[in-house]
């Protein structure tokens, strides 16, 4: 569903490439988890997918193909119908990623208002009830909240319903759960579990934490400066390193947290 | 409706301590006005006499009081001009008022549009003929550009008479016609400032994060502009409009001796030359009062602009 | 990225330059005015008045026949003395204060700074016409006045650039060498606050220029016969019909000054905001 070839993105500001030559691809319905420390070109990676980049402040080449169609060198205004409507996008920090003065409802629906014809009562009972199903409580009153109102979990989930509102073909997380705290942290990531479930959402899972990348993901790519070191089913990859880069993130994980974390399935 | 209430509570304290403060100083520097009118050779009897029958042989106290209460109710004192302080104000303050209104109107006018022009034309050369032309503008003094434009305009063109005010007892529509002049004067440094500010606060406002998430969303430009960015933009801006209101105001004094209007700022000027001290202490706090109640606006304007400012309505 | 900022930093560097130039060569000319000027500026010339400008009189004469050109030098140079003036004492005791305020912080500092608030939301020009009726209207009682009437906009600006800085890396390593308080406010945490308070000054100049040349225009300082650009153009504006010159020579030089000046202030912005110009 989404391929991305030889991927090259190089910023007019740096002398090395961020991206330098990566290739994956993602089938429908699947989690990808994309995984490395800072700097490593995931998030340009995932940004490349998502329209993001600086286009006039980086030179790029490649192929990103979402279902046959080029995103990379895509127009703009073609970029536009694809964004929000086929790709959903789930930053950091909810807090800082959410406009400060529109109110939650609204924010959610957003991608409605752009993208699709409902008049106003349709798009909010749509919202309403992808609220209900991020198990966001009492949808009616948080319609009306602002950001500043809600808590870093509530938020995410909320970012999570704006991006998932209108069922987009991919779900780009780049590192959804990073600032959250740790409780949180394994709700959201069953909510993202349950949502590829039930709606066979794709998604792209981007976080420099191997440990959460294994609970959601079923195949997952090693990237370290610019380039994919390593790449394979999750448990394989996770059990049996190749890379040395790779042994030594697995290496990094403390073990003992694992059986806690898991028992909640 | 606490948070209007604690505002204006402070609005009170405001003006309560700038009258004061306006009373004492003038107090100190007016000096015996009983001796001023009378001249130096009236005899201690006759001046005794006087400065009983204005009040002035009571405590400091009292006789704010007293002032403070009748300027309240309409009426600050007697100047030492003759008459009353309320008929030379209620004369002149609509004239002031007028123009500043005015001036102001034309700054939102031109500087909202031309501002957002600004931001969405990001060229190259445009941005350096942009800054240039800022910086010009923002040179030209209200009162220089006063004399061009009643030369352009009164001389040149004879589209209106300069120092011939209708006045508004005699002809409305002809003296806003007449205050527009000035008012354009007051406007254009204003204009070029606020077009500034906008951009400026705009352009940060466009490097954070939700911009990036309205994008990746769909938004076109625009969208990202009107439905995001702009809101996020206006609280600066406007409390910057509440302190460009106060400039207006305080160069309208200015303006109005350029284009002899019979307003605020040029019997300011003539108090203080007549040492006419209770209307100069009038006109302070008229003024004082006007700039807070801007400012006070202000405030309650952003916070319906912005939730988080004075807390969380849950 | 990098050609964008060079393109900033250009675009910002030629504003630089221009308004140095601009400023210099007036700088220069007020100078040049203080110990020389081609003619009298008082001197009257009954044989030559109401001269357009040529090469004997630059800017023309007046119809009193006093040249031109001579008084607005003089102007020039009496308008900037006040304006430097008001700019030392203001930016001084401002920089000063808000330092102290911003850098210890407490109790002090909330006052100060309300009050501040409060002081700031009037025009500088509304202060100073107040104070000038009640102190008088003399050259250096106006200078004096309008220094002080500066002082609470520096020492916002001047706050607001050292607390940001308190806490700062550089500023507690400075402490845990033992630098004293002194030290740090001076020798670390100044340096770094320039890029704020430099475009501050430049502003603070050309209000203080505004705020003179409205006060002389309203005839309220300086006495004659020393004028001050303010006085010139109010003077002008009487024969403006006859002599449209003198009202154009002497607003434009208020208008050069504070236009080059503020091209330097531009230029030393650090350019946050702009970035996608």
């Amino acid at each position: 569903m989404l391929e991305i070839r030889d991927l090259h993105v190089k910023f007019h500001s740096r002398c090395k490439e961020a991206v330098a030559g990566v290739s994956l691809s993602i089938a429908d319905g699947e989690i990808l988890g994309l995984v490395g420390e800072s700097g490593s070109g995931k998030s340009v990676t995932a940004m490349s997918v998502a329209g993001l980049l600086p286009r006039k402040q980086c030179s790029y080449s490649g192929d990103v193909l979402l279902d046959g169609q080029d995103l990379l060198h895509a127009d703009r205004a073609a970029l536009r119908k694809i964004q929000g409507r086929d790709i959903g996008v789930v930053f950091q920090e909810p807090q800082s990623s959410m406009d400060p003065l529109m109110k939650i409802g609204r924010q959610i629906e957003e991608c409605l208002y752009l993208h699709t014809d409902m008049n106003p009562a349709e798009r909010r009972a749509r919202a309403l009830s992808a609220m209900a199903r991020v198990e966001l409580p009492e949808p009616e009153t948080l319609y009306d909240k602002y950001p500043h109102q809600l808590s870093g979990g509530m938020l995410q989930r909320a970012m999570i319903a704006a991006a998932a509102v209108i069922h987009p073909k991919l779900l780009l997380l780049d590192e959804p759960t990073t600032a959250l705290d740790v409780t949180i942290q394994s709700q959201i990531l069953e909510l993202l579990k349950r949502l590829n479930r039930e709606y066979g959402m794709s998604m792209l899972f981007i976080s420099h934490n191997l440990n959460v990348v294994r609970r959601i993901t079923s195949r997952v790519a090693v990237m370290q400066t610019g380039v994919i070191v390593e790449a394979g089913a999750t448990e394989e990859v996770y059990s049996n390193p190749q890379h040395p880069y790779t042994k030594k993130l697995v290496a990094a994980i403390p073990s003992r947290n694992k059986p806690d974390f898991d028992s909640n399935m | 409706m606490k948070y209007a209430a604690k505002k204006l509570a402070a609005l009170l304290a405001t003006m309560l301590a700038v009258s004061f403060l306006a009373f004492a100083a003038f107090q100190v520097v007016a000096g015996d006005p009983a001796t001023d009118r009378l001249g130096t050779e009236a005899t201690p009897q006759r001046v005794a006499e006087l400065r009983h029958e204005m009040g002035l042989d009571r405590p400091f106290l009292v006789q704010y009081g007293s002032w403070l209460g009748g300027f309240v109710t309409g009426d600050p004192g007697q100047s030492y001009s003759g008459g009353p302080v309320a008929d030379l104000l209620s004369a002149r303050l609509p004239v002031t008022l007028t123009l500043s209104l005015m001036a102001f109107a034309l700054t939102l006018a031109l500087a909202l549009p031309l501002g957002l022009r600004s931001v969405r034309r990001g060229g190259r050369l445009e941005g350096a003929v942009n800054t240039v032309a800022n910086q010009f503008l923002m040179a030209l003094p209200p009162f220089f550009t006063g004399i061009l434009l009643t030369w352009l305009f009164s001389i040149l063109l004879h589209w209106f008479r300069h120092g011939a005010f209708p006045g508004f007892g005699a002809d409305v529509g002809g003296s806003l016609w007449y205050l527009l002049f000035p008012a354009v004067a007051l406007a254009i440094p204003r204009v070029a400032q606020t077009v500034r500010m906008l951009r400026s606060t705009v352009l940060a406002e466009m490097d954070k994060d939700y911009v990036r998430t309205a994008i990746a969303r769909g938004n076109d430009r625009s969208g990202v502009l009107y439905r995001h960015v702009l809101k996020n933009s206006l609280v600066p801006v406007v409390t910057f409009l509440a302190q460009t209101m106060a400039e207006i105001v305080a160069g309208s004094i200015v303006v109005e001796q350029v284009f002899n209007l019979p307003g605020l700022g040029r019997l300011l000027l003539t108090s203080i030359s007549g040492r006419d001290y209770p209307t100069v202490q009038a006109i302070v706090v008229i003024l004082a009062l006007w700039v807070v109640l801007a400012n006070t606006a202000a405030d309650l304007i952003n916070r319906f602009i912005d939730p988080r400012l004075g807390g969380a309505r849950t | 990225m990098k050609t964008l900022q060079k393109a900033v930093r250009a675009h910002r560097n030629a504003c630089f330059i221009a308004g140095c130039i601009i400023t210099g060569v007036l700088l220069a000319l007020i100078l040049l005015g203080a110990v020389w000027t081609p003619y009298d500026p008082t001197a009257m010339r009954g044989s030559e008045t109401l001269l357009p400008p040529s090469f004997t009189h630059l800017f023309g004469t007046d119809n009193f026949g006093r040249d031109i050109f001579s008084r607005v030098l003089k102007g020039a140079g009496f308008t900037a003395l006040v304006a430097g003036g008001t700019v030392a004492i203001g930016g001084l005791f401002g920089t000063l204060i808000g330092a102290l305020t911003g850098y210890f912080g407490g109790a002090v500092d909330e006052a100060l700074m309300r009050l501040n608030d409060t002081i700031t939301a009037f025009p500088s020009i509304l202060l100073a016409l107040v104070c000038v009726a009640v102190f008088g209207s003399g050259k250096y009682q106006v200078l004096l006045v309008l220094g002080i009437v500066f002082i609470p906009s520096f020492a916002r600006v001047s706050r607001t650039a050292f607390a940001a800085l308190r806490d700062a890396n550089f500023v507690q390593s400075a402490r845990l060498m033992g630098a004293g308080s002194a030290r740090i406010l001076f020798v670390h945490m100044l340096p770094n606050t320039l890029h704020i308070l430099l475009p501050a000054l430049t502003i603070g100049f050309n209000n203080a220029v505004l705020a003179e040349a409205s006060m002389s225009f309203l005839g309220l300082c300086g006495q004659p016969p020393e004028a001050s650009l303010g006085a010139l153009l109010s003077e002008a504006q009487g024969m403006f019909v006859t002599a449209p010159w003198y009202a154009l020579c002497s607003g434009g030089m208020i208008v050069a000054l504070i236009f080059g000046v503020g091209l330097i202030g531009e230029g030393l912005q650090d350019g946050r905001g702009d970035r996608n110009a």
